[in-house]
């Protein structure tokens, strides 16, 4: 309960319709996209400004309580469930477009905007902003910036931090920082533009982005290779790349993800592989015609079994949609999936591929592949169910030990989801001790009195890494 | 992972006494798909109160959320609880969006079920209106026939005219007044009493249907229904219409009267069991998204799990047993002697999301020869009317048709088709409500269809 004394303070910033403690509000504020994770706010806010952001700021500052902004609440990492209480802010009416600059290729808007709303918006311009994480469709840009979101074209485009060249943000005191601008080069002083990025709205609320826009792609082409086993798609991935051609998507499915996604989205997908490959280029149409027919020659090198190319635009935008839908259409097979986002250098995409399911086995449990392999991104996924204990168990354990491969094949525990409260446990694995004390005096730089979304990426206790020898 | 356990703080106040509303729905819902629902979000866009409210607690997640906070004991069911499932259009978006195949038409009507034998909410008209349309009226066939025949004596007997003229309508809140303008001319002859019961097909036989003549439909829209039977037998099936059917008891469902829901379908079940039927035709999307749920209303009843199943598996929209199964023209209409018009076409939410069929109604259409076909942008999303919505939640109901208007004029189109008899009127509705009568009419596909069949070159 949040105190009337509170109460009263954020509704003279925000109108009455603006705060709501009613136990609705609280109880569809209390979970995002993560399995498992719930916990009540004690109020909800809707901003409509950035003088409304900062006054509500000021007043939970005074009052020393917690503040968790969202958007949509789409993540994957626990990221906006409010675990300390306190209040949650929702963007989402915040939702313009402020201006799209056709002479810098800049867009400038605010953070509740939804991405796919925002891309599509771009696209009718003649212009392109790549990122497009599998939420897109739901997501806001506010909750990409603060999560930092990759998606399918990483591996040829790069993530969102890549395409955010300046913000307006309010720290934790109330007060307004702005950072970067329309500008392509700018060292002046700390790039705080990029550390706000993938912050996880623990040193700032968001309140306002430049985004760096491109020219589209004139062609392209999208296609299907079919294998008969996993580990041969996996090799491929790292073929394509060794061969020096980087596709804008390169996706993997295993075979349960495969008959998922077909089983949803109905579009007569081979069942009976054990892997299949989505990939598409974009580029010049004679680079695409090329790059097409090598990579083709490389999937037949590699053993796939079929390679089929999509007949028109239509049909490749129906198979990259199906591919977005793998993650929550994998809760067809058992109710609660768990999935992480382990990466490693490209070249050792296959070995992954293989601890994974060696893990799998080892735990006895059920875990599916799918991801942007091209990136080195796997998005392994448990397929479980919440209330067989045992058997969650079983899962946490068979994670830890993943985490632990991908570390030391060179990689990491999380390459797109961010953190938040499910991977913060082994963030040191990653960033070593020295590395936490440095993100640690960052975050007390920033905030203090640790209001902005406490709880997340800094664990209360960090997990003791057991590096499991291989004979 | 390792923090990873339930982290819920219980609610202040969470007790509550035994038999409360907050029981009966721990006993209603299915724990199984609430569970289901992993959180991802995926239906929020395609959702119309979420989009009209941007409010998660309006989406089919956080609906969810509420249900499964009243399943667990998180929350005690309030009347802000009973609204917002009440303001759920029903429509069904959310499960043609939803990759885990969450089954929310089934939940909201478990919750809607909950509230209904507790709720002291509905104002007295309302309590009364429910009452007398849901357990007096559409159980009766020929009790809506008789409404059917007093509706049309009021329309021909001049005392249409005088409510109108005097301003007697004005009376009425503004939805009902334009909803009475609208109202097609009914009629207390069924397509039964029309034309019989037994039609066999033109040529040879592919099968026999059972055709579902509906209660709106056969009052309001006989002659669609007529249309139906001719268009069938032209493609080569043997139409029957079993006498002894009734409603389909899909308001009732969705209006939380599951147990008044479950008595109609037996009915059915028995009429169309009897007559033997190799399928069981719909042409109203709302009725046939019902027909086809009798396996799930049934299954806990051991007597009647294995018919109703029978049932559910045979049932089928008029255009997509058309299209599939049916001996078609080539074309539709002739192009030389018709004059070309241009067609769009609104999805009924319960043929596209409940029945899964929205491919078979736009082949049908790209096959009519004097007419061209255009997408309507966001046709798969709803118009407003769902069900008995638009009477309850005239507000929203109103807002959603304006946006859906913005589209429909932008096709241009002569003739805005539709297959279901709710969303057909919410679409005469709103050509009324925009001034385009003069340019546009608002047809059910199959009397397009079969305008156009007299005169198809097979």
């Amino acid at each position: 309960m949040l105190p009337d004394v509170v109460k009263r303070e954020l509704e003279a910033v925000l109108g009455a319709g603006g705060v709501k403690d009613d136990p609705q509000s609280l109880v569809t504020h209390s979970y995002d996209g993560t399995p498992m994770q719930q916990a009540l706010p004690d109020a909800v806010v809707y901003p409509e400004n950035t003088e409304q952001v900062s006054g509500v700021m000021k007043a939970l500052s005074r009052h020393k309580i917690p503040l968790v902004s969202r958007g949509s609440g789409t993540n994957l990492c626990g990221g906006t469930v409010p675990v300390n209480g306190g209040v949650v802010m929702v963007m989402h009416r915040m939702n313009r477009i402020l201006e799209v600059d056709m002479e810098n290729l800049t867009a400038t808007v605010q953070p509740g905007l939804n991405t796919k709303q925002f891309a599509t918006h771009i696209e009718s311009l003649g212009l392109f902003y790549p990122p497009d994480p599998s939420s897109m469709a739901v997501s806001t840009l506010g909750g990409n910036i603060a999560e930092n979101s990759g998606g399918l074209r990483g591996l040829k485009y790069g993530t969102t931090k890549d395409y955010v060249i300046g913000l307006e943000a309010v720290l934790a005191s109330g007060e307004i920082i702005r950072t970067g601008g329309k500008l392509m080069k700018d060292v002046a002083g700390y790039d705080l533009t990029k550390l706000l990025v993938g912050s996880e709205g623990t040193l700032a609320v968001i309140t306002e982005a430049t985004l760096k826009l491109i020219p589209p792609p004139k062609a392209k082409k999208t296609m299907l290779a079919m294998y008969q086993d996993l580990y041969d798609a996996a090799r491929t991935v790292s073929k394509i790349i060794e061969n020096r051609i980087i596709p804008a998507t390169l996706e993997i499915l295993d075979n349960p993800t495969i008959r998922v996604v077909d089983d949803f989205a109905k579009l007569g997908l081979p069942l009976d592989m054990a892997a299949i490959l989505l990939i598409e280029q974009d580029g010049d149409p004679e680079t695409v015609e090329r790059d097409i027919r090598v990579i083709e020659q490389i999937c037949l090198d590699e053993k796939a079994v079929r390679v089929e190319v999509a007949k028109s635009e239509a049909e490749a935008l129906k198979l990259l949609t199906a591919r977005r839908s793998a993650f929550t259409a994998l809760a067809r097979l058992r109710p609660t999936t768990i999935l992480e986002d382990a990466t490693v250098p490209r070249s050792k995409i296959a070995d992954m591929v293989v601890e994974i399911n060696r893990i799998a086995k080892k735990h006895n449990v059920t875990i599916c592949t799918f991801g942007h392999a091209g990136d080195g991104n796997l998005h392994p996924t448990a397929t479980t169910d919440a209330r067989d204990q045992d058997e969650v168990h079983r899962v946490e354990a068979a994670f830890e030990e993943i985490f632990e491969a991908a570390i030391r094949l060179g990689g990491t525990i999380t390459g797109e989801h961010g953190v938040g409260i499910v991977k913060a446990p082994f963030l040191e694995w990653k960033v070593g001790e020295t590395g936490m004390a440095v993100m640690k005096a960052i975050k007390a730089a920033f905030d203090p009195d640790n209001l902005l979304n406490p709880g997340k990426v800094f664990a209360k206790s960090a997990r003791k890494r057991v590096v499991i020898e291989h004979g | 992972m390792a923090d990873s356990a339930t982290l819920i703080r219980p609610a202040n106040g969470t007790s509550a006494p035994c038999g409360s509303m907050g029981d009966t729905l721990r006993a209603k819902l299915d724990y199984e798909q609430l569970t289901n629902c992993m959180r991802c979000g995926f239906c929020l866009p395609a959702c119309p109160t979420f989009r009209e409210t941007g409010v998660e607690a309006e989406s089919p997640r956080g609906r969810i959320a509420l249900m499964k906070a009243v399943a667990d004991g998180l929350m005690e069911p309030d009347r802000a609880f009973e609204d917002q499932m009440n303001h759920c259009l029903g429509c069904r978006a959310c499960e043609t969006a939803c990759p885990a195949d969450v089954k929310y038409g089934q939940l909201i009507e478990q919750a809607r079920d909950g509230i209904e034998r507790h709720t002291d909410s509905h104002r007295p008209w309302v309590r009364a209106a429910r009452r007398i349309a849901f357990k007096g009226l559409f159980p009766h066939q020929k009790r809506m026939r008789l409404l059917g025949g007093a509706l049309k004596v009021y329309q021909k007997s001049g005392m249409r005219a005088i409510a109108r003229g005097t301003g007697l309508m004005k009376l009425f809140p503004k939805h009902l007044e334009q909803m009475e303008r609208i109202m097609p001319d009914a009629s207390y002859k069924g397509v039964a009493e029309r034309i019989g019961t037994v039609h066999p097909a033109a040529g040879e036989r592919i099968g026999t249907v059972g055709m579902f003549r509906g209660c709106i439909m056969d009052v309001l829209f006989t002659e669609t229904n007529v249309n139906t039977v001719k268009l069938l037998q032209a493609a080569g099936f043997d139409v029957v219409i079993p006498p002894a059917q009734n409603c389909c008891g899909a308001l009732h469902a969705h209006s939380g009267e599951r147990d008044g829901a479950a008595e109609l379908a037996k009915g059915n079940i028995r009429a169309f069991r009897e007559a033997g039927v190799d399928w069981i035709v719909s042409n109203a999307g709302g009725c046939g998204a019902q027909l086809a749920e009798y396996g799930h209303l049934l299954h806990d009843d051991p007597q009647w799990r294995n018919d109703a199943e029978w049932f559910s598996a045979r049932t089928i929209d008029v255009s997509k047993l058309l299209f599939e199964f049916g001996r078609l023209p080539e074309t539709f209409g002739d192009a030389k002697t018709g004059e070309r018009v241009r067609i769009t076409y609104q999805d009924s939410c319960h043929l596209r999301n409940g029945m899964k069929s929205s491919d078979a109604p736009r082949k049908l259409m790209n096959r009519i020869a004097d007419a061209e076909f255009v997408e309507l942008f966001e046709a798969d999303r709803c118009c407003g009317s769902a069900g008995i919505y638009n009477l309850t939640q005239p507000e929203t109901a109103g807002s959603i048709l304006d946006q859906k208007m913005q589209h429909v004029k932008r096709t241009e189109a002569h003739y805005l088709l539709t297959s279901n008899p709710g969303c057909l009127l919410q679409m005469k509705l709103g050509i009324e409500k925009e001034g385009l009568s003069d340019r546009m009419k608002a047809v059910h596909i199959v009397d397009f269809l079969a305008e156009r069949m007299k005169s198809a070159r097979v």
